[in-house]
């Protein structure tokens, strides 16, 4: 049964949920602010927040000195690259384990789990050595595998709560029908569990998109994605805030818009099996 | 047949007229600060004299220290030529990880190169990498307040006067603070300022035995003498300050004094960023009476990594970005206050450069620093606001967090001395030393 809400309660709820929006957006706002601000407005005290002199100069400098296509290039092959290929490894291993567990399921979801709490520095010296040998140094291919074995423990676990939403009946009935294991997962499964591997593929090309450990160290000039592009224009020794600003603007924009235009999938899924 | 041996000899003879040897694609590591950003500007300059391309990649200083140490202790070769600093170039030498540019022509004319940066980029009178550019540190105080307080800057102050000042030109209900120091932890950060500081105060991180000396008196007295000085005449919340916090409360006319590094004076003096930008003058960094002063030396050089394949492209290109026809290329285009300072002797003989308000001083304080003897009592390692060893950058991070926490009040100058001692003496005896 619903509970009754009265007026007042929807009104404070609304402006709760608004002031809490408001606050994790902050840090994003201020810094695209910046980004149009000069070196001397970025840092002044007290703060100027919407009444100075915008500038697009940052921009045209940010433009002039980096090849920001190239930057973006690289981040929607790895981005995208990872994810598709965790997905293509992730759902047969989801079903398997939704579908047919066995005694071990349980542990090992746990333990795939476990490998990422391992600080990402601690293997940096074996995968380095691995890449060097391998010759993935610097190249995009070498990246998405590593963003992939990352990010593959979530989208398994992600997908194998959707799955175990879907009823195994249903499975079942398509098996009696005669669907052999291809069709079963293709042409059932997937198609049932369509809002849920939506809302894994964003997450994860946000998380890929985001990874700025990896891609920062297995890279130089070639396939350097857009963190590289942000950590070019940081500086402990000089003043950098505003270009650094636009530079990060430029950086999350594709994600930003790409967040917006998808956020009815991201919710659904993510809520997904939550409300029975 | 005949006419493909043509081609190629023809190609060939013209390559070697163009540069000497055939071109090539050069990856440089580098760090974001306006003189290297300026270089990657002008490297067309480059790729007319030699033929060969570059392709740069650009870290945040931290960011690319690391990712330059784990390709070159993993013989990794994704670089040509790498941004190193005064702190690795003697011991990535001393691994034989780094080229040794002993072989540079003589129109080069590396003895031009301040002996300080030399002596600091060398092992055992061998160059490992060539100073791009050099700094030290140096007072830079507000002329006015000075006056106002009714004191005068010597050239070559005290710290006892600088205290002095400091406290004089301190009127915190006008949000004005006489002294803004660094206080953020860190081996470069706090770490760097505090150790320069201690050589003046007879201080030093290990005696020639290599036992950590910080249950000295030296030490105390350094510790608690500036923890004092930034509790009375510095800025709030100064345990978060770093380079960027302090240029941006003096350019904001908030701090009457600023010690740091050299190249700030540009910054400072620049009237498009800086409200006190002609109320500004520069003196050295303070002593006290015991024959050294506090101030650091570094340079940002170039080093070519053993390995690579590129040898002389790299070389190459690290003659042409050291030299002295460089700079001349840099007056030219972006003009005098804007070359890169303190790695050759000619620049600071060069009557162009002598009329730019702050070259004086910075050389001043680059000479009256000396790597290979920066304590009062003798020591057994090279650098001034470093110990060049493997371990000082983790031990000295980790000293780094209590002097700072010493600062923020959150423990005393006796605890935090107590644990860095504790251990430094552990990581030492853990090293083997």
């Amino acid at each position: 049964m619903a509970r009754a809400i009265t007026p007042q309660r929807k009104a404070l709820n609304t402006a709760l949920a608004w002031g809490v929006g408001l606050l994790i957006f902050f840090p994003i706002l201020w810094t695209i602010l910046t980004s149009f601000k000069t070196e001397a407005q970025a840092i002044s005290d007290p703060p100027v927040f919407l009444f100075f002199d915008w500038t697009l100069e940052n921009y045209s400098v940010v433009q002039e000195r980096s090849d920001y296509g190239r930057f973006l290039w690289n981040s929607i092959i790895i981005a995208g690259g990872s994810t598709l290929l965790g997905i293509l490894i992730a759902v047969p291993a989801a079903w398997s384990m939704a579908f047919v567990p066995s005694k071990r399921t349980k542990d090992i979801l746990l333990w795939m789990l476990s490998t990422k709490m391992l600080p990402a520095v601690g293997v940096l010296y074996p995968i380095y050595l691995i890449f060097i040998k391998m010759g993935l140094l610097d190249t995009k291919l070498g990246l998405v595998i590593v963003l992939m074995l990352i990010n593959l423990p979530i989208i398994v676990w992600m997908l194998y709560t959707y799955f175990k939403e879907i009823p195994g009946e249903i499975l079942e009935a398509a098996r009696m029908d005669g669907a052999g294991l291809r069709e079963e997962v293709l042409f059932i499964l997937t198609p049932m569990a369509i809002p849920g591997i939506a809302s894994t593929l964003l997450l994860n090309v946000i998380l890929a998109w985001n990874e700025a450990f990896w891609t920062l160290n297995l890279t130089a000039a070639k396939a350097a994605p857009l963190t590289a592009f942000i950590a070019s224009y940081s500086s402990p020794e000089g003043l950098f805030y505003a270009k650094l600003s636009a530079a990060s603007t430029m950086a999350i924009a594709p994600i930003l818009i790409l967040g917006w235009f998808s956020q009815k999938q991201l919710v659904s899924g993510l809520t997904f099996g939550a409300v029975k | 047949m005949f006419a493909r041996h043509a081609l190629s000899a023809a190609t060939a003879v013209s390559l070697l007229a163009a540069g000497g040897a055939s071109a090539e694609t050069i990856t440089i590591a580098t760090v974001n600060n306006g003189d290297m950003i300026r270089m990657q500007g002008l490297t067309d300059d480059f790729t007319e004299k030699t033929g060969h391309e570059v392709e740069w990649v650009t870290l945040e200083e931290n960011v690319l220290r690391q990712r330059v140490t784990t390709d070159i202790t993993t013989k990794g070769g994704q670089f040509d030529v790498m941004t190193i600093g005064m702190y690795e170039t003697p011991i990535w030498g001393k691994n034989g990880w780094l080229v040794p540019l002993d072989d540079l022509p003589a129109d080069y004319d590396a003895d031009d190169i301040l002996p300080a940066m030399r002596g600091g980029l060398s092992v055992d009178g061998t160059l490992y990498a060539a100073p791009f550019y050099g700094e030290s540190s140096m007072i830079m105080y507000r002329t006015d307040l000075m006056e106002q307080a009714g004191l005068e800057m010597p050239e070559a102050p005290t710290w006892d006067f600088v205290a002095e000042a400091a406290r004089a030109m301190t009127d915190k209900d006008a949000g004005i603070y006489g002294i803004c120091l660094r206080g953020k932890a860190g081996w470069g950060e706090n770490m760097a300022f505090l150790t320069a500081t201690a050589n003046a105060f007879g201080a030093r991180w290990f005696d020639e035995n290599w036992q950590p000396q910080f249950d000295q008196p030296e030490w105390k007295e350094t510790l608690e003498f500036y923890v004092n000085l930034m509790n009375d005449a510095g800025p709030p919340g100064a345990s978060n300050n770093g380079f960027n916090e302090n240029l941006s409360l003096f350019q904001q006319g908030k701090c009457g004094m600023w010690i740091d590094a050299t190249v700030a004076a540009s910054f400072v003096t620049n009237p498009e960023d800086s409200t006190v930008a002609d109320k500004v003058g520069f003196a050295l960094a303070p002593d006290t009476g015991k024959g050294k002063r506090g101030n650091w030396l570094w340079a940002w050089a170039l080093a070519i990594p053993a390995g690579t394949q590129k040898e002389d492209a790299a070389k190459e290109f690290i003659q042409w970005a050291t030299s002295k026809e460089y700079i001349e290329l840099v007056a030219e285009n972006e003009g005098w206050a804007n070359v890169p300072p303190g790695a050759r002797s000619s620049l600071y003989e060069n009557p162009n450069y002598k009329d730019i308000p702050f070259a004086k001083m910075t050389l001043e304080s680059i000479l009256s620093a000396d790597p290979t003897n920066p304590t009062v009592d003798p020591v057994p390692y090279v650098g001034v606001q470093f110990a060049a060893i493997p371990e000082f950058a983790g031990i000295a991070g980790q000293v780094g967090q209590e002097f700072a926490a010493a600062l923020a009040g959150q423990q005393s100058v006796d605890e935090a001395l107590a644990k860095a001692q504790a251990l430094t003496t552990d990581e030492m005896e853990a090293a083997g030393y």
